[in-house]
C-alpha cells in the first residue's frame, strides 16, 4: 500500500472535549501557530500509529459552519480547500441534540466523516443512553464511543479513520437533511441549473452549493465568482431569485426555515436513539451556579478569584521572578569574567543580556497568569465570569470577557495582552488590545514612587492612586471614543454556551500553559533583542568622549594621596580610609558616567527632543529617561539615576536629594508621572501588540495614539497647574 | 410576550426570533429555534444578561438580544 501522511481534522463545538482528545492522541508532539492571516490558533500534531503516518490538525471549536465569526470560517474553509483525509466531528454525548447541528453541517459537506461520541459516562451518569449503531445507520456515518479524559476508545477512533480513508468515497442517500418541500423543491431547481453551468472541474458537492447560495452564504458566493468567473453570475442571480420566491412564501428568510428544518431532523433522529431512563437528572452545574452566579454571592466570589489569580500571579511569581534575575546576574557576571575586555562584550554583558534579562524574568508570571486563566477556561468558570461583568464592560463597549485582560494589565501587559484569546470577536480583541495599556502595570509604580515621594511626600499614596484612576478613566474615554468612531458597528452578538461545569486536567492546563509561553519566549525574544541592542548602541556611543575634566586623572590622584594613609597598620583606621576613598572615587564616577551619558547619542536625542517636552515640564534628563523607558518602564527611574547624577538608583534617597536640587517641582512631577503612565508602551508591550493584532498598523496606531495622549494630558495638567499658579 | 419580560423560573415556548442576520443566526444555532421550550435560569446580579435552558443546555444572552425573541408563557403542570 502507499504510504502517505493521512491529514486527520478534529472538529466540534467548544467545550465537546475535542482538545482533551487531541493532546492525549498527540501527546507533547504539537506545534502550535496560526491560520494563515488570521489570529486563531491553529494546532497540528504528527503521530505514527498502526502503521501509518497521520497529522492531526485541531480546528477551531465552532457550533456551526455559517461564515459568521473567523473561527467557522478558518474550519470550513479547511475542510473545503485542503481536503483532509478525513474528519472527525467529536460529539458531547451528554448534549447530543446541539451537538448535531455542526455534525449535520459536516455530513451535507462532501467529505469523509466520523463521529465520535464524547463523554460516554457523562451521558450514561445523566440517566440516558445512545443507541450508537442506530445513530449511524440513520445518518449513514460511522458511530464511536470516546471519553477523552481517560484515553478510552481513541485507539478505535484512530483506526476507523484509517479503514475510511482507505476505502472510496460514498454519500449515502440518507446522509441527505431532508427539508420541507419548498425548500426542497428550490434546491432541486438550483441543483440542475448548476449542473448546467459547470464541469466536472467545480469542486464543491452540488447539493451544498444550492443549499449554501439559497442561504445566501456571501463567502461561498464569492468562492463561485472566483471559481467560473462570468457563468457564475447566472447562478447568482438564478440563486437570487429563488430565495425571493422562498421568502414570499415562507413568510421568513430562508436560512431561518433551514436552521428550524436541520433542528427539526435532529430532533426526528433523538427521538430514535436515545432512550432515557427514568432516574431523576441531577444537574450539578445548576447547583454550583446557585453560588457562583448568585445575585448576592456572585460578586464577592469572582472579586475573591481575580484576587487570588493576582496573588498568585504577581506575588508568588515574584520569588522565581527573583532567582531569574539572579540567574541572569550570574550569567552576566560570567560573561564579565571570561570575555575579553571589547566592545563585543559590552554589546553582549551591557546590550543583550542586560535586555534581553529584563524581559525574561517576565516569564514566572506569564506561566502563573496562563496557567489561572486556563483553569478559568477548562472548568466553565470564564463564561460565568463573562456573565457577572458584562453589563458593566458592555458600557464601555466591551465584552464580559474583556474584564479579565483588563484587570492583568495592572500586572504586566504582555500577558494581559496575550490573555485577549479568549475574546472571540476581533473587535472585541482589537479594543481590548489597544486600551490595556493604560490599565498602568507594575513597572510604572517604581516610577511613581520616586516621583510622588520626592515631591508630595505625605501624600504620595493619594497622589499614585489618583494617576491609577486616571489611567482607568482614560481606558474608558478611549474604549468609548474607539467603539464609536474606529471599530464601530454592530456588538458581536453575546449569546454564549454556559457550558458545564468540568474538573479540569492537568496535562491540558500544562500544554495549554506552556504553549502561550512558547509564544512568549519565541516571538518576544526577537523583537526584544533588536531593540535591546538598539538602546545600547545609542547610549554607548561614540566612544571618544570629550569630558570637560579628567576624571581618570582625578581618580588617580585621589588614590596617590590615600596610599601613604593606609599603610598604618591599624586595621580600624585602615577600613575607615579606604571607605573614604572609594566613596571619593564613586562620586567621581558617577559624575563622568551622567556626563557620559549626556554627550551618548541617547543624551544627544535627549536634547534634540528637548523642545517637545519643555512644555510640560521634563528638561532634557527627564526626556531620555523617558526615551530609555521604551526598553521597560522600570529603567526610567535607573537611567534618571544616572542623568541626575544620583549615587545609587537603588537608594531612593539620593536620587530624590538629587531631583530636588534639579529644578523639578511637584507639577513638574506629576506631569511626568502621567506622560509615564499614558506613553508609549514598553518594547515587549509592543511586540505583544504586533502579534496579537497581527498588524503592523494597528502597533503603530497604539504607539502615536498613547503617546499623543500622553502629551496632550501632561501639557493640560501641567500648563493648567501653572496657570493656576502652582 | 417578549424573552425578556419573563421572570426568573418562568417557563415558555419560542414563538418568532428577530434581529438581524447575524444574530438571529447565532441564537438559532445555540438551539434557540421556533418552537422549542425554554427556561429562565436566572438574570445576572447587575439584570443582564441573563441565562436561560434550552434543549437540555445553559445559554446566556444580553437583554436586548431577548428582546428579539417572542415567546409565549407556558404553566407547569
Amino acid at each position: 500500500m502507499e504510504k502517505r501522511q493521512l491529514r486527520i481534522a478534529l472538529a466540534g463545538n467548544p467545550n465537546s472535549g475535542k482538545t482533551t482528545i487531541f493532546n492525549n492522541m498527540t501527546g507533547t508532539r504539537q506545534k502550535v501557530g496560526n491560520w494563515p492571516g488570521v489570529t486563531v490558533e491553529k494546532k497540528e500534531g504528527d503521530i505514527h500509529k498502526f502503521g501509518y503516518d497521520m497529522k492531526i490538525i485541531d480546528l477551531p471549536g465552532t457550533y456551526s459552519l455559517t461564515p459568521f465569526s473567523i473561527e467557522e470560517i478558518v474550519a470550513r474553509d479547511f475542510i473545503l480547500d485542503e481536503n483532509p483525509d478525513v474528519v472527525i466531528d467529536i460529539i458531547d454525548a451528554s448534549n447530543l441534540e446541539r451537538n448535531l447541528y455542526l455534525a449535520n453541517q459536516l455530513r451535507e459537506l462532501d467529505c469523509k466523516v466520523i463521529f465520535a461520541l464524547n463523554m460516554a459516562d457523562v451521558a450514561k451518569s445523566r440517566g440516558f443512553k445512545i443507541d450508537a449503531p442506530k445513530l449511524s445507520e440513520l445518518l449513514g456515518v460511522p458511530v464511536v464511543f470516546t471519553v477523552g479524559n481517560k484515553n478510552e476508545g481513541l485507539d478505535e477512533l484512530l483506526k476507523t479513520a484509517l479503514e475510511l480513508a482507505n476505502s472510496p468515497l460514498e454519500i449515502p442517500e440518507e446522509r441527505r437533511v431532508r427539508y420541507s418541500n419548498d425548500i426542497e423543491s428550490a434546491i432541486g431547481e438550483l441543483k440542475d441549473f448548476i449542473k448546467l453551468q459547470v464541469d466536472s472541474s467545480f469542486s464543491y458537492n452540488i447539493r451544498w452549493t444550492a443549499i449554501k447560495l439559497l442561504e445566501d452564504d456571501k463567502i461561498i458566493k464569492d468562492r463561485i465568482r472566483e471559481k467560473i468567473g462570468v457563468q457564475s453570475q447566472h447562478i447568482l442571480s438564478k440563486a437570487e431569485k429563488l430565495r425571493g420566491k422562498l421568502s414570499k412564501r415562507l413568510d421568513d428568510d430562508p436560512e431561518i426555515v433551514m436552521t428550524d428544518d436541520r433542528y427539526g431532523f435532529i430532533a426526528g433522529t433523538i427521538k430514535e436513539v436515545i432512550s432515557t431512563s427514568t432516574r431523576h437528572r441531577v444537574d450539578i452545574s445548576r447547583n454550583i451556579d446557585l453560588v457562583l452566579t448568585n445575585r448576592f454571592l456572585g460578586f464577592p466570589i469572582f472579586i475573591f478569584l481575580i484576587w487570588a489569580i493576582f496573588q498568585t500571579t504577581f506575588t508568588l511569581g515574584a520569588y522565581p521572578m527573583e532567582w531569574l534575575n539572579t540567574g541572569v546576574g550570574y550569567v552576566s557576571a560570567f560573561f564579565e569574567y571570561v570575555l575579553p575586555n571589547s566592545l563585543l562584550k559590552d554589546l553582549i554583558v551591557d546590550g543583550i543580556i542586560a535586555g534581553v534579562g529584563s524581559i525574561i524574568i517576565f516569564l514566572p508570571n506569564i506561566l502563573l497568569l496562563f496557567f489561572c486563566i486556563a483553569l478559568f477556561e477548562d472548568t466553565g468558570y470564564m463564561a460565568r465570569a463573562a456573565f457577572l461583568m458584562d453589563k458593566i464592560m458592555h458600557l464601555i463597549g466591551l465584552h464580559g470577557k474583556s474584564f479579565i485582560p483588563m484587570l492583568m494589565g495592572f500586572g504586566c501587559s504582555v500577558p494581559a495582552i496575550m490573555a485577549t484569546r479568549s475574546l472571540e470577536s476581533k473587535k472585541d480583541r482589537i479594543l481590548t488590545i489597544l486600551i490595556t495599556p493604560f490599565m498602568s502595570c507594575s513597572a510604572r509604580l517604581p516610577v511613581y514612587i520616586v516621583l510622588a515621594g520626592t515631591f508630595f511626600a505625605a501624600h504620595a499614596g493619594t497622589v499614585i492612586f489618583i494617576i491609577y484612576l486616571f489611567g482607568i478613566l482614560m481606558a474608558i474615554i478611549t474604549g468609548r471614543l474607539f467603539r464609536t468612531v474606529l471599530l464601530k458597528g454592530e456588538d458581536a452578538p453575546f449569546v454564549m454556551e454556559l457550558p458545564p461545569y468540568r474538573v479540569p486536567m492537568m496535562k491540558n492546563l500544562l500544554i495549554h500553559m506552556w504553549d502561550r509561553s512558547k509564544m512568549f519566549l519565541r516571538k518576544m525574544g526577537g523583537i526584544i533583542l533588536v531593540g535591546s541592542v538598539v538602546i545600547w548602541v545609542l547610549s554607548s556611543f561614540p566612544k571618544n568622549i570629550q569630558y570637560s575634566k579628567d576624571y581618570d586623572a582625578q581618580i588617580r590622584s585621589v588614590n596617590q594621596s590615600y596610599e601613604q594613609q593606609t599603610i598604618s597598620g591599624k586595621e580600624d583606621y585602615d577600613n575607615r580610609i579606604i571607605q573614604q576613598k572609594d566613596a571619593l572615587i564613586r562620586e567621581i564616577s558617577i559624575a563622568k558616567e551622567a556626563e557620559r551619558a549626556e554627550k551618548s547619542y541617547i543624551g544627544r536625542i535627549g536634547k534634540a527632543v528637548e523642545p517637545l517636552f519643555e512644555p510640560i515640564g521634563i528638561d532634557w534628563r527627564g526626556s531620555v529617561a523617558l526615551l530609555t523607558g521604551f526598553v521597560a518602564k522600570e529603567i526610567v527611574v535607573s537611567t534618571m539615576g544616572v542623568l541626575y547624577a544620583a549615587d545609587d538608583a537603588a537608594e531612593s534617597d539620593a536620587l530624590q536629594n538629587a531631583l530636588l536640587k534639579s529644578g523639578m517641582t511637584p507639577l513638574s512631577a506629576l506631569s511626568m508621572m502621567i506622560f509615564v503612565l499614558l506613553y508609549i508602551p514598553c518594547l515587549a508591550t509592543i511586540g505583544a501588540i504586533t502579534r496579537e493584532t497581527g498588524s503592523v498598523k494597528w502597533t503603530l496606531f497604539n504607539i502615536v495614539f498613547t503617546t499623543g495622549v500622553a502629551w496632550t494630558m501632561s501639557f493640560v495638567v501641567f500648563q493648567g497647574g501653572r496657570l493656576l499658579g502652582f | 410576550m417578549r424573552l425578556n419580560e419573563m421572570k426568573e423560573g418562568q417557563r415558555g415556548r419560542i414563538l418568532k426570533i428577530g434581529g438581524e442576520s447575524r444574530l438571529r443566526r447565532r441564537i438559532l444555532e445555540m438551539g434557540l429555534t421556533k418552537g422549542s421550550e425554554i427556561y429562565i435560569e436566572k438574570y445576572a446580579p447587575l439584570k443582564d444578561p441573563l441565562e436561560v435552558t434550552v434543549r437540555g443546555c445553559h445559554v446566556s444572552l444580553r437583554v436586548k438580544e431577548a428582546a428579539e425573541i417572542d415567546i409565549e408563557a407556558l404553566t407547569d403542570y
